[in-house]
């Protein structure tokens, strides 16, 4: 038995052995990037770094999702190579940037659009931004005051920290204001969806490529979310995702933005649910 | 041999002391982590404050809406669990026959090994839509959702044990009630229940134990609104909820990553108080022989 044992710890150690020596044999230099910031851009960010890293097997990225000021931040103070952001680079971060001798170079990779969503049930099919503000804030609580069934309104929002909850708050509401403490809050685009798709009188906002038939996309100050609207900037509830580097990128830097950019990188974009730049 | 009986002496304690040391590492973790809040943001504010806005300019700290609603669901889930749970365990030691009892006992077990995430995706998809039929409610996913899951969770943890301390109560209590006169339900309820109260105190504090630390399942179905529940019908955040739902996107040792450390604290705080409480009244009642 004792030599059973023996043996089959050798076996399996001269395994671990050769596949450490497989996989150490460096075909080139390898090379680090490190991705950091939004929260929104994370998804897109850490797909597009798998498929690039089987592609090169000497690159290393590694993606955090810290928020879009983190991510900033951390450009300006030469801790990451690319910093993702949902929103435009701040002025005073320009100035904070220059100080430490950064150059933020701004590349737009995807565009996101926020559908606000109810129940297939529901007769509404169009909202202004001022209903949507009164009811997020809880001034309007009733659909029949926005031409609805005299049905109780069920707020559906995200968890403060996410990024699509700040976008929401920042493209409709304005910042700084609260959203009603009853509202139902859910993790994630998906669950959001979920709940708006069980409860009749729901309404929440996910990201344009969350849509689909459980749940009903109403139009927002008359014009309905869509990639064309998004890319023509009619809907208002739209907005680019960026990622930012010290000047124009180069080398490895280079070589992966321009994957993102690509056919194929823009497809991924897309398959995780934002609207192509490309 | 003799050597080997020696460090097997030697070790067993120390794998008994495993438990002792991850305790107190992850009471020293969360206190280390949460305590400097305080620093900046008064207790006071913290326990008694109604509004949870962590993101806002500037952030608020209120967790007693979180603390309401944690003890909200759990109460609710033990009102529920605790007499089924009992009234199963006297069902299976004293009213069934064998072959219901090795049936029917596995079957109760085998609840507290579905995992939690199945738990609540039974209460989005399922007890959600149900509840707001039944109750006419405008949404299913409110502290009532989350207190039935807990129930069923806990049922199992409470029921097994219950019926363990019940059926390790001497038979000759049993037989001695018998002999004065009394009736099956009689001898049940005025001998046997007693006799095994300490027991039960265990089970329904195991049972709280989960009910108040579960996390997955009650995300998933306790609606999450941060308000101040006004009924059983109302959303909820319990302190888990939110723990789990906002760490992963609070910048590590920021203000908001120490407050929801210090909700860890309080919930800890919650387990040791009802523990010891537990333990008081299972010294209380604990039989005496001789």
């Amino acid at each position: 038995m004792k030599r059973v044992i023996l043996v089959a710890l050798v076996i399996v150690f001269a395994g671990v052995l050769f596949a450490g020596c497989k996989s150490s044999q460096p075909t080139e230099q390898p090379v680090n990037i490190t991705i950091n910031g939004s929260t929104t851009v994370f998804p897109i960010a850490q797909k597009e770094a798998e498929v690039y890293m089987n592609k090169h097997l000497n690159v290393n990225i590694s993606v955090e999702g810290t928020g879009s000021g983190n991510g900033i931040a951390a450009l300006i103070d030469g801790t990451t190579d690319i910093a993702d952001s949902s929103r435009e680079i701040k002025q005073g971060e320009i100035d904070k940037a220059k100080a430490n001798g950064v150059n933020p170079y701004e590349i737009p990779i995807a565009l996101d659009a926020l559908s606000v969503v109810v129940n297939p049930q529901n007769p509404v099919n169009a909202l202004t931004t001022e209903q949507v503000k009164k009811i997020y804030v809880g001034e309007i609580t009733n659909w029949k005051d926005v031409g609805g069934p005299d049905v109780p309104i069920v707020v559906v929002a995200r968890d403060t920290s996410s990024g699509t909850y700040e976008a929401f708050i920042e493209l409709a509401l304005g910042k700084g204001v609260n959203i009603i403490d009853k509202a139902i809050v859910q993790a994630s685009n998906q669950t959001v969806k979920n709940t708006v798709a069980l409860t009749k009188g729901a309404i929440g906002y996910i990201g344009l490529g969350y849509v689909d038939s459980s749940v009903k996309a109403i139009s927002y100050d008359g014009v309905l979310p869509s990639k064309e609207t998004a890319k023509n900037k009619t809907y208002k509830l739209s907005r680019y995702l960026y990622m930012y580097t010290n000047g124009q990128p180069t080398g490895a830097v280079k070589d992966f933005i321009d994957f993102v950019l690509s056919s194929e990188g823009q497809n991924i974009v897309d398959s995780v649910g934002f609207i192509k730049v490309k | 041999m003799k050597k080997r009986r020696a460090v097997i002496e030697y070790l067993l304690p120390v794998f008994a002391y495993i438990a002792l040391i991850a305790l107190l590492g992850i009471v020293f973790t969360v206190l280390v982590e949460g305590l400097p809040l305080f620093k900046s943001y008064s207790v006071f504010r913290f326990i008694t404050g109604k509004e949870w806005r962590p993101t806002s300019e500037p952030p608020l700290f209120g967790a007693l809406p979180l603390i309401i609603s944690s003890i909200f669901v759990t109460v609710s889930s033990m009102l529920i669990a605790v007499p089924i749970g009992i009234a199963t365990a006297i069902y299976l030691s004293k009213l069934s026959n064998p072959f219901i009892k090795d049936f029917l006992k596995p079957v109760v077990e085998l609840l507290a090994s579905i995992p939690s995430v199945v738990y609540g995706f039974f209460g989005l998809v399922f007890l959600a839509p149900l509840l707001q039929k039944i109750f006419h409610l405008s949404v299913g996913l409110n502290g009532f959702n989350a207190s039935i899951i807990l129930a069923f969770m806990a049922l199992p943890t409470i029921a097994s044990l219950a019926e363990d301390a019940i059926s390790s109560v001497p038979v000759d209590i049993e037989l001695a009630s018998f002999g004065l006169g009394a009736s099956k339900f009689e001898t049940i309820f005025y001998a046997v229940l007693p006799a095994a109260l300490p027991g039960i105190f265990t089970a329904v504090s195991l049972g709280f134990g989960r009910a108040i630390g579960e996390t997955m399942a009650v995300l998933m179905v306790a609606g999450g609104a941060i308000g101040i529940p006004n009924s059983i019908f109302s959303p909820m955040r319990p302190l888990t909820v939110t723990i789990a739902a906002e760490m992963a996107e609070s910048p590590v040792g920021s203000q908001h990553y120490m407050a929801l450390f210090s909700l860890a604290i309080l919930l800890l705080l919650f387990v040791i108080i009802f523990n010891l409480l537990a333990e008081y009244f299972r010294n209380k009642f604990s039989f005496k022989r001789g």
